[in-house]
């Protein structure tokens, strides 16, 4: 078994239990506890990406979230996860894990001679270029060759979860800081949610060798955890990262499952304040050529060392500005490991570091830098100036440290603000959002010391805040560490013919900086946004504050000056999965379903959806194909009986003493004179005056009305009803009621439709005398409560019956009973659609748009005649309003016969048919007339009216034929059947 | 999300309520004697301001009343929630 770098000994891994996996179809070994960073390295694979633009050999550089190189392809098929963090990624039996880029291979990339050739690819070198002769040349070959990982070409196949909860208080990070807060937090009595995003808890101290009450640091973070795991009101959630904070306390989180039936779950948490413990991210270091296999972050070289007992090399040099990094070297020479000198740029180096250093005969190098690196795919050697003199180094690995960022993502989403310690050469809080806390590394603190006295500090002032009292808890004594001074010095930065980079991930230089300075992109979110620095997958995490000091530098201006770019949520990246949990499939959207759909299954309808409601487009017989059966059905209105049901249709109730005036005003149509017993067809406008609805009125009493309104459209309806009501005129004494739901209404239409009336059971006299065209009756049919409209869509003789909707199924029943023997037939929406072509009935929303006003559809004198004011009524006499050439309605046949005319064809000017052309309007609704034998169609025509009789070109996705404009009615146009 | 305070029903989220604009907004009286530009004042010019804000809201999902709120729109903070009935502050 190969793991060549594993040590001897120590680590949080299971030795006992190895795991196979594979990486670009190498099989090798890592254990139980390891991430697949970590069982790489202990293979001694470094090299496992090429960078984003010159595809430059790259290697492991973090052991976080933080990782800008090893973005690793797991898993196969529909499993297949891009772009995933190797540092993050817990190892499992038979993982399968590829590099990205690199064409043909990793070892071999053709695309390196983009490295070659880097001076002709700066920074925003595609602003500049692939402009001639046509972009779309380029384009196909350039978005092949960018981008970073292979998008999933299936359908996610594992489950996700979401939910919510609610706390007093909100710890991101479960290290020192957030366990001694929970600790002081959960005693007090507070409801407390701790989450950490690693596999644990214990935060630095998984990779810290220092001790507490003289055990092992870990002794102490467990004794902790079963304190916080026998209190109901902390709840624990590992594998939990803190994505964002928004407006008025939310937090997201986003929790990996871990043999759990789910994969990921969201949780959205309301709490009343936040407190961040979520520490610091080590920084990278600035010098020529810093982007070799082999380089990584200081803190992640200890890391690997303490908690997964891997070594990354066996020559390691260690560089620095400040005090953390010779613990690296201290913990490297404990575990066997060959240090071959640490680096400092500071001239004056503290002693206690220098004395730790010959305590373990380890070199040290003050007021040194790197001058350049060597190594092709894993690092060899590095070029030193220390003063005057110039040197060289051999080594495989360099673990470089720039100082801390402290982690206040969270902070900023919220709306906090940052400050920049000069010291710290960081930046700390400055005013804390409201409800925010901030402790541990996040808030500067760099010892241990120092981190557990202030958690205890600031939980206890958090807990008076909340209204609890805190209760004093044992704090453990910390044995002597290295003296560490939080003080960083400035990275500074020297020329060099080499490129220098400031952002591994999306390859972006110092030289990309300079750049941007001499084009003038010099704000800092211009800055950001031509160097693209900071903006790719890892948002810049180890490299912003390097940026920060380059832009200070080549502008001169200090950092406080400068300021930050927005931090924008989510701190690590979010699955789509997660979002939409619950919310697939038949979790998009709920499916309402008629009162009597199982009556309309029975008959075989074949259903659709309309704004959610399922309903029978049409009824087909068993050998009948689409068309047959509508253009059945529609011939069975004409002739005979059919039955529709209209059940989604909006019933809204107004009952008042002011219910008339109030309907006079918010419809176009006149309302105070409308008789006990009558219906009118209403149009409602907005106060653009744009036809938004229609439907009829019926007066059921001097103070008691129902409208009718689009089915779809009755809460709208209802919401503008009570908005004006409300707040327009409240003086107004009116009682709105939704009804929509309580009714179901049939239409029974055709010219033996009256005749199957009168064979029910009912005391209603549906005679043409007693019921006339556009009047309304109410009694019982089959023993239920009825009210009967007779009023018309399908221009024959038809009457709509509403009876309770509990009864829709037998009531439906009933009439297909006793309409048996004529023959009734039941028709869906489609024929109901053509049925309404044939009168010329416009449908609000396919024939009217958002600029359609009353004139257009005929209607403009009924608008201009009513004297009272109504909602609109001002609109109609703006000028747009006035103009000529606005497009009306018109009808339509095509000159050819069996011409198919199609909603969405426009018009063109003149006879001609070239294109492009000015639009003269377009065929709003169309179908096959059974009746007339051919197709029919109304328009939208600029000056319609105006053009009755004319032939026009209609140009339909590629084809052309002419078509005769006339008005809109193509049967009984005297009203003969609906008025019988 | 934001929590709004409906004042019959107190803080509720921001996906119970539909948002109504500026307050305040006055329709003429007498609209058909406004000239064309009073009328596309009233139809379409707000103040759109930043910083608190006097709006109209409905808490379209509980109990469907409209009130006027005044909120902060740089910060959400918000003050001043009355029932529409009543005077705006």
């Amino acid at each position: 078994m190969s793991q060549k770098f594993r040590l001897d000994s120590g680590g949080l891994i299971n030795r006992q239990q190895s795991l196979n996996f594979s990486f670009n179809g190498q099989k090798l070994q890592g254990y139980v506890g390891d991430s697949l960073a970590a069982a790489l390295l202990a293979n001694g694979i470094h090299h496992v990406a090429r960078s984003f633009k010159y595809h430059r050999p790259r290697g492991i550089y973090s052991a976080g979230e933080e990782e800008p190189n090893a973005l690793l392809e797991i898993g196969q098929g529909s499993w297949r996860v891009p772009n995933s963090r190797a540092t993050l990624v817990p190892l499992q039996e038979g993982l399968v894990a590829r590099s990205q880029l690199g064409w043909p291979s990793l070892g071999f990339d053709l695309a390196r001679c983009f490295d070659f050739s880097h001076r002709l690819w700066p920074a925003g070198f595609y602003n500049k270029t692939f402009k001639w002769p046509n972009w779309h040349l380029w384009e196909g070959m350039v978005r092949n060759l960018a981008g970073l990982g292979r998008a999933p070409e299936e359908a996610d196949p594992d489950h996700y979860e979401k939910t919510n909860a609610f706390c007093d208080l909100l710890i991101c990070g479960g290290g020192p800081a957030g366990l001694t807060a929970a600790l002081v937090a959960g005693r007090s009595g507070l409801r407390v949610i701790l989450a950490d995003q690693d596999e644990q808890f214990g935060g630095s101290l998984l990779w810290d060798t220092a001790m507490l009450d003289e055990k092992p640091a870990l002794h102490w973070v467990a004794s902790v955890l079963a304190q916080l795991e026998a209190m109901p009101n902390v709840m624990l959630l590992p594998r939990t990262t803190v994505t964002a904070s928004y407006d008025h306390q939310i937090a997201t989180l986003l929790q990996r499952g871990h043999n759990n039936a789910w994969r990921e779950c969201l949780w959205t948490v309301r709490c009343r304040s936040t407190l961040l413990a979520t520490g610091a991210i080590e920084q990278s270091l600035v010098f020529p050529l810093n982007d070799r296999p082999g380089i990584l972050l200081a803190g992640a070289v200890r890391h690997y060392a303490n908690r997964y007992a891997v070594a990354v090399g066996q020559r390691v040099v260690i560089a620095t500005n400040n005090d953390s990094a010779y613990q690296t070297a201290i913990d490297l020479f404990n575990h066997g490991v060959n240090v071959i000198a640490v680096i400092d740029q500071r001239k004056d180096v503290p002693a206690a570091m220098l004395q730790n250093m010959q305590d373990i005969a380890v070199r040290v190098c003050p007021n040194a830098q790197i001058l350049s690196s060597r190594g092709g795919k894993r690092l060899r050697g590095l070029a030193l100036q220390q003063g005057q003199k110039k040197f060289k180094l051999n080594c495989d690995a360099l673990a470089v440290s720039g100082g801390w960022a402290a982690r206040l993502h969270l902070l900023c989403h919220a709306r906090g603000s940052l400050r920049f310690d000069t010291q710290r050469q960081a930046f700390l809080p400055e005013r804390l959002a409201e409800g925010f806390f901030v402790t541990g590394s996040a808030a500067g603190d760099s010892t241990l010391v120092e981190v557990l006295a202030r958690a205890e500090t600031v939980s206890n002032g958090l807990c008076s805040e909340l209204g609890k009292k805190a209760l004093q808890v044992y704090q453990p004594k910390v044995s002597p560490s290295n003296l560490e001074s939080p003080a960083v010095a400035v990275n500074t930065l020297q020329f060099s013919r080499q490129r220098q980079w400031l952002d591994l991930a999306h390859d972006a230089t110092l030289g990309d900086a300079e750049l941007a300075e001499r084009e003038g992109y010099t704000a800092v979110e211009h800055f950001k946004r031509f160097t693209t620095i900071g903006m790719s997958v890892d948002q810049g995490k180890t490299g912003n504050i390097n940026a920060f000091l380059a832009l200070s530098a080549i502008t001169g201006k200090a950092i406080s000056e400068i300021g930050t770019t927005t931090f924008r949520p989510p701190y690590t990246p979010v699955t789509l999965g997660a979002l939409a949990a619950g919310h697939t499939g038949e979790g998009y959207a709920p499916r309402r379903t008629l009162a009597a759909e199982n009556t309309h299954k029975s008959l075989q309808a074949c259903f659709e959806d309309y704004g959610g409601w399922q309903r029978p487009d049409y009824y087909p017989s068993d050998r009948e194909d689409a068309h047959q059966a509508i253009n059945r059905e529609v011939l069975a209105v004409r002739t005979s009986v059919g039955v529709y049901d209209n059940s989604p249709l909006g019933k809204i109730e107004i009952h008042g003493l002011d219910a008339a005036e109030f309907l006079h005003r918010i419809y176009m149509n006149r309302v105070h004179g409308l008789a006990v017993g009558q219906c009118r067809y209403g149009l409602m406008l907005n106060e653009g005056g744009v036809i938004i609805d229609d439907g009829i009125v019926t007066r059921l009493a001097a103070e008691h009305f129902l409208i009718n309104t689009t089915s779809g459209g009755a809460s709208r309806i209802l919401g503008r009803l009570e908005e004006w009501s409300q707040t327009e005129w409240p003086e107004l004494q009116v009682l709105i009621d939704d009804v929509s739901a309580q009714w179901s209404n049939f239409t029974l239409a055709g010219p033996r439709s009256r005749e199957l009336l009168q064979q029910l059971d009912s005391d209603i006299d549906f005679s043409a005398a007693a019921l006339a065209h556009m009047q309304a009756t109410h009694g019982m049919i089959e023993g239920l409560e009825a009210r009967v409209n007779r009023i018309s869509f399908s221009g024959e003789l038809s009457f709509e019956l509403n009876i309770p909707s509990s009864y829709a199924n037998g009531f439906l029943q009933r009439l297909l009973e006793s309409g048996a023997a004529m023959g009734i037939t039941p028709y869906g929406i489609e024929a109901l659609m053509t049925l309404r072509l044939e009168k010329g009935f416009m449908h609000v929303g396919s024939d009217t748009d958002g600029e359609t006003i009353p004139d257009d559809v005929g209607w403009g004198k009924a608008a201009m005649n009513k004297a009272a004011d109504y909602i609109g009524k001002r609109s109609l006499t703006r000028p747009a309003s006035l103009e000529s050439n606005r497009r009306q309605l018109v009808g339509l046949l095509a000159v050819h016969q069996d011409q198919v005319l199609r909603s969405g064809g426009h018009f063109l000017p003149g006879s001609s048919q070239r294109t492009p052309a000015e639009t003269q309007g377009w065929i709003t609704s169309a179908a096959f007339s059974p009746n007339l034998g051919r197709h029919i169609a109304l328009g939208m025509l600029r000056d319609g009216r105006k053009r009755l009789g004319q032939i026009m070109q209609v140009y339909d996705a590629g084809n052309h034929y002419p078509v005769k404009i006339v008005p809109p009615c193509f049967l009984d146009p005297e009203n003969q059947r609906l008025e019988s | 999300m934001l929590r709004i305070p409906c004042p019959w029903c107190g803080l509720r989220d921001l996906t119970e309520f539909r948002f109504g604009g500026e307050a305040g907004v006055l329709r003429p009286l007498q609209p058909d004697q406004s000239s064309d530009e009073q009328w596309a004042d009233y139809l379409y010019y707000r103040n759109n301001l930043n910083g608190p804000q006097l709006e109209r809201w409905v808490h379209a999902y509980g109990c469907r009343q409209w009130f006027a709120l005044r909120r902060d729109t740089h910060s959400h903070a918000w003050s001043d929630a009355v029932p529409a009935s009543e005077k705006y502050p």
